[in-house]
């Protein structure tokens, strides 16, 4: 085994063990990272992998996650039968995108704009679907917390975090075997050089689609976590452009086309944002905005002295 | 004001993600020099405007420009830094509750035949007109306007002829960050003035653009009159607040019909 693999393993070990000797709190800030570093995960494979940048990804969460909660809610069927209602509702909407824009040949920040058009629009769109709840929200039961549910995917959070383990790391190994793939390398040259990929017979519109299905599905299946993860939905925020952001964060922070850069990226993010709230509690300062101002600042620092993120330097120092 | 983002995206082609940002910043200043000095928000145009050029010009010099170079996703993360950190001093500074200035022309309005104009709404749309113009004439007349639209047209063209692009992209943004000053200033008149109203007009200011085409100016000025009265129409005969949605469904059709916009010049 190579140096890369070992890290690999004890890191994951690390994770599996962590429910050890980890209270609650702790329990949640880790679910949350590792919420961020799949979702991440999924989007880049569509700008890390095929360099299409979307910055709407937060449609692909919202609708994966109304799909599955709204059918537990009004027809209480489990989140095992919504997710695959989830995943063909957003591969759907996701290839209706890609076709639109792929064909019309759109591309760079047009295309960014043009995926925040659709999340925005169905953001008001789900404000004025009765339906499912309108913007007054959706409510999904919430069960006792002590049992594992599993058929219902209810329980304590030590069963979310699992999950979300296990979803990270098949995310993981997904993207890791996609990128050794025929697909992979294929994106590759279309993310560097689009008219050469195609001038060297790649049909760079079919594998664009399928970067744009992929990631999709991936972030669909998120969606139906957080549904039944936080039990409560509202158009306002699941849709909301800030969203889509918080998505992208971890991969460019951490480094966007890199399989750990959105791993690294979310937990640094969410582990600075978690300490910023709790060095500030124990200073005592309790001025509202103070704590996202310190958020962008370092924000701000990565993006001008660590333009590729964290890990490509990080990997070098390491020898990984 | 989406006419400054215009002339941003236009010369410099790094799309500004802190513009609504921006603008919540300028309202804010024009209700603290009310709240000091009385100063009426159309007359405090004129010092927030001059202190948006150099915020803008030293933004764009120091900040901006070595980013010019590098991917959009990267430019983008840097302005979204740039508006978190805006958006959340102002709600550290002023706090989340709205703030406003009360002039007494505010309720005044005039007849125009069957119509009812307010003052208030009539003297923001002239000061609007006042700066377009001023700004066009500028970019058409001017040596250093010629010279930025040549910065626009041909990046290595303009450096080859030996003007100093960089400085001439900090004017730029200097100069989109004076329309922006003075839209708050107008804006703050009609409106009252939260910290989350940043974002918000980001995205409008997005949709008015594109609508117009990227980097043309009377398409800002077209697309802002296009979704104004769109806006205004679905509100009143759907729902007032399912208009947005037109907004963006127009955005999304011109996207993909003509993504250079109404009035934008093919690239």
């Amino acid at each position: 085994m190579n140096r890369r693999s070992i890290a690999l393993a004890i890191l994951a070990a690390l994770l599996i063990a962590l429910p050890a000797f980890a209270g609650n709190y702790a329990l949640s800030v880790a679910t949350l990272i590792l919420y961020f570093a799949y979702t991440g995960q999924a989007w880049n494979v569509m700008m890390g992998f095929a360099g299409q940048l979307s910055l709407g990804h937060a449609l692909y969460v919202g609708v994966g996650a109304y799909a599955a909660g709204a059918l537990f809610y009004h027809l209480g069927i489990g989140p095992w039968a919504g997710l695959w209602l989830a995943i063909a509702l957003c591969v759907a909407l996701g290839l209706v995108i890609g076709f639109l824009a792929f064909r019309f040949s759109i591309s760079g920040v047009y295309f960014a704009l043009l995926t925040i058009a659709f999340a925005e629009f169905t953001r008001i769109g789900f404000d004025h679907l009765d339906f499912t709840g309108g913007p007054g929200g959706m409510f999904l039961r919430v069960a006792q917390r002590d049992a594992w549910d599993l058929a219902n995917f209810r329980g304590p959070p030590l069963m979310y975090y699992y999950a979300m383990l296990a979803l990270t790391i098949g995310a993981f190994a997904l993207c890791a075997s996609l990128l050794k793939s025929r697909a992979g390398y294929y994106w590759q040259a279309i993310r560097e050089n689009e008219e050469a990929a195609q001038a060297l017979g790649i049909n760079s519109f079919r594998w664009k689609m399928l970067a744009v299905a992929i990631s999709s599905a991936m972030t669909a299946v998120s969606g139906v976590f957080f549904a039944f993860y936080y039990n409560n939905l509202f158009p306002e925020q699941i849709f909301h452009i800030s969203r889509s952001i918080e998505i992208i964060l971890g991969p460019v922070i951490g480094g966007v086309g890199t399989l750990f850069g959105p791993i690294l990226g979310a937990g640094v993010l969410t582990l600075l944002s978690e300490g910023i709230t709790e060095s500030l509690a124990a200073l005592g300062w309790e001025i509202p905005g103070i704590k996202q101002v310190f958020y962008g600042v370092v924000l701000f620092a990565v993006v001008i002295f660590l333009p590729h993120g964290i890990w490509p330097p990080l990997a070098k120092r390491l020898k990984l | 004001m989406a006419l400054g983002l215009s002339v941003i995206f236009g010369v410099v082609r790094v799309v500004n993600f802190a513009h609504g940002e921006m603008m919540t910043i300028a309202m804010y200043a024009a209700t603290v020099l009310f709240a000091a000095l009385h100063l009426d928000p159309f007359l405090a145009m004129v010092p927030v405007a001059a202190a948006f050029f150099v915020f803008g010009y030293l933004l764009q010099a120091a900040v901006i420009n070595p980013f010019i170079t590098r991917p959009e996703h990267s430019q983008f993360m840097l302005l979204v830094a740039i508006a978190i950190i805006l958006v959340n001093s102002m709600l550290m500074i002023f706090g989340p509750d709205a703030h406003n200035v009360q002039v007494d022309y505010q309720l005044e309005s005039y007849e125009i035949g069957p119509l009812l104009v307010d003052k208030a709404r009539l003297m923001a749309a002239g000061a609007a007109v006042v700066a377009a113009s001023g700004l066009f004439a500028f970019f058409r007349y001017s040596l250093t306007g010629k010279a930025i639209r040549a910065c626009a047209d041909n990046y290595l063209g303009a450096k080859v002829v030996g003007l100093n692009v960089k400085h001439l992209y900090a004017l730029t943004f200097g100069l989109g960050a004076v329309c922006v000053a003075i839209a708050g200033c107008a804006m703050v008149v009609l409106v009252d003035v939260t910290p989350p109203l940043g974002p918000a007009y980001t995205l409008l200011a997005f949709v008015i653009v594109i609508v117009g085409g990227l980097g043309s100016m009377g398409g800002a000025l077209l697309g802002g009159v296009l979704i104004g009265v769109s806006e205004a129409l679905a509100g009143l005969f759907i729902e007032p607040s399912a208009k947005s949605m037109f907004s963006f469904g127009l955005l999304i059709l011109v996207l993909l019909l003509r993504p250079q916009g109404l009035l934008g010049r093919r690239t």
